[in-house]
């Protein structure tokens, strides 16, 4: 189980989702994958990816232009 | 949306597949403009695959997209907006998709004769021929008018089940969503592709002309569906931000252009896309000026920093607004 960074900071609606997709594919059962992004879509379309996918958010935070999105692969 | 529903009515496992060319309405205007950032944003393919129950992957095709926009075998529609050339693309890479993941066959929610270009009974054979999928391209929707594919001939699917919609009158399809329980059924006219769009598409057109070539990147075709956008000179343009949102958009891109704003008025952030000389700088910051709160003053005070980083300040007179001729509008 390892932890990953993704950065997707000025990436708009759907690319940072597009490259949170491509990251978890690489990615084992048990990882967790932190994103951050500025494209407040990210918010909604992350956690609707990873419902569709059976993966977990386990945190979400907002900090002024900036959205922490961690998101825990499950064996789907 | 409806087509996979039929699909899954009969016990077929579906995923879906959502191509990203950069042309998508979804998400960027929503996430630039301030005016609409109290509207539910929601990924449009990601709702319906939630309300189906079904995975969805997202697919970026942003370089490989830019062969079927430059150069269309069959042709532009009303637009720049190459259908055929792109559905034969998108049901080709689909193939590739469900070759790599040992998948069946595709279906698509065409409808026989719903679109002039893409969906005429003549043009369907087009796409399924020149996607390589043949016989394993299936419309449910319009199934029973067509000769029967490769899972229905295999009896994977019951073509009986499948329906036989053709024209433009969607309301046997909207019929059949609420017989389904479906209300909010997201399924638009064409309304998601910038390339359907006019004025977008004359910025377009206006971008290849003054290039003298066909030719765009990621960037070019964000850009355009930012600002106002104008071309006082064939050798540059301007493109304004409209409001705060957008203003910050276009500070993403301060660094590779020459960018110009008031600093005496609140006045909106101006990028100058192309080679500008002395006495251009001095038009762009009059236009500068003209877009902000200073556009009465005698005098307005610009900040103009080039490419290289180096800024001077001008002191100009806002243009009037009949000083602006209505073909620098893009
Ligand atoms: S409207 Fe746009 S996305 Fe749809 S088929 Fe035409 S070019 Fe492709």
């Amino acid at each position: 189980m390892s932890h990953h960074e993704l950065d997707a900071r000025q990436l708009l609606c759907p690319l940072p989702v597009i490259r949170t997709q491509e990251r978890v594919a690489m990615l084992q059962p048990g990882d967790t994958l932190t994103v951050r992004c500025t494209d407040r879509g990210a918010l909604h379309d992350i956690p609707a990816w990873c419902r569709v996918h059976g993966h977990m958010v386990t945190a979400t935070r907002r900090e002024e232009a900036e959205i922490t999105i961690t998101v825990k692969v499950l064996g789907a | 949306m409806l087509a996979a529903k039929v699909m899954l009515e009969q016990g077929i496992h579906v995923e879906g597949i959502n191509f990203y060319t950069g042309f998508c309405v979804e998400g960027h205007t929503h996430a630039i403009r301030r005016e609409h950032r109290d509207k539910p944003k929601r990924n449009n393919a990601l709702w319906v695959a939630e309300q189906l129950g079904i995975k969805l992957h997202i697919v970026d095709v942003i370089e490989e997209y830019k062969d079927v926009v430059i150069n269309p075998k069959h042709g532009y529609g009303s637009y720049l907006n190459p259908c055929l050339d792109c559905k034969g693309f998108m049901v080709r890479k689909a193939r590739e998709w469900m070759e790599q993941h040992g998948f069946d066959f595709i279906i698509t929610g065409e409808v026989v004769g719903q679109r002039p270009m893409s969906q005429r009974r003549d043009t369907m054979p087009v796409v399924a021929r020149e996607s390589g999928a043949f016989d394993r391209l299936l419309r449910p929707l319009s199934a029973r008018l067509l000769p029967p594919t490769l899972p229905e001939r295999e009896g994977w699917v019951d073509r009986e089940k499948l329906l036989n919609f053709s024209g433009r009158n969607r309301k046997p399809q909207m019929a059949l969503a609420a017989a389904y329980g479906m209300h909010d059924y997201a399924q638009p006219a064409g309304g998601c592709c910038f390339l359907v769009n006019p004025h977008y598409t004359h910025k377009l057109a206006d971008l290849w002309q003054t290039r003298g070539e066909k030719r765009y990147d990621f960037d070019d075709i964000m850009l355009l569906k930012v600002g106002r956008h104008l071309r006082p000179r064939r050798h540059f343009k301007l493109i304004v931000a409209r409001d705060e949102g957008e203003n910050q958009f276009l500070h993403g891109y301060r660094r590779q252009f020459t960018h110009l704003y008031a600093t005496s008025h609140v006045g909106p952030l101006v990028l100058a896309v192309g080679t500008l000389a002395d006495e251009d700088m001095v038009l762009a910051a009059r236009l500068t000026a003209r877009f902000g709160k200073g556009r009465e003053a005698a005098q307005v005070r610009i900040a103009i920093t080039t490419q290289a980083g180096e800024t001077c300040e001008l002191d100009v007179e806002p243009l009037g607004a009949d000083e602006i001729p209505s073909d620098w509008y893009l």
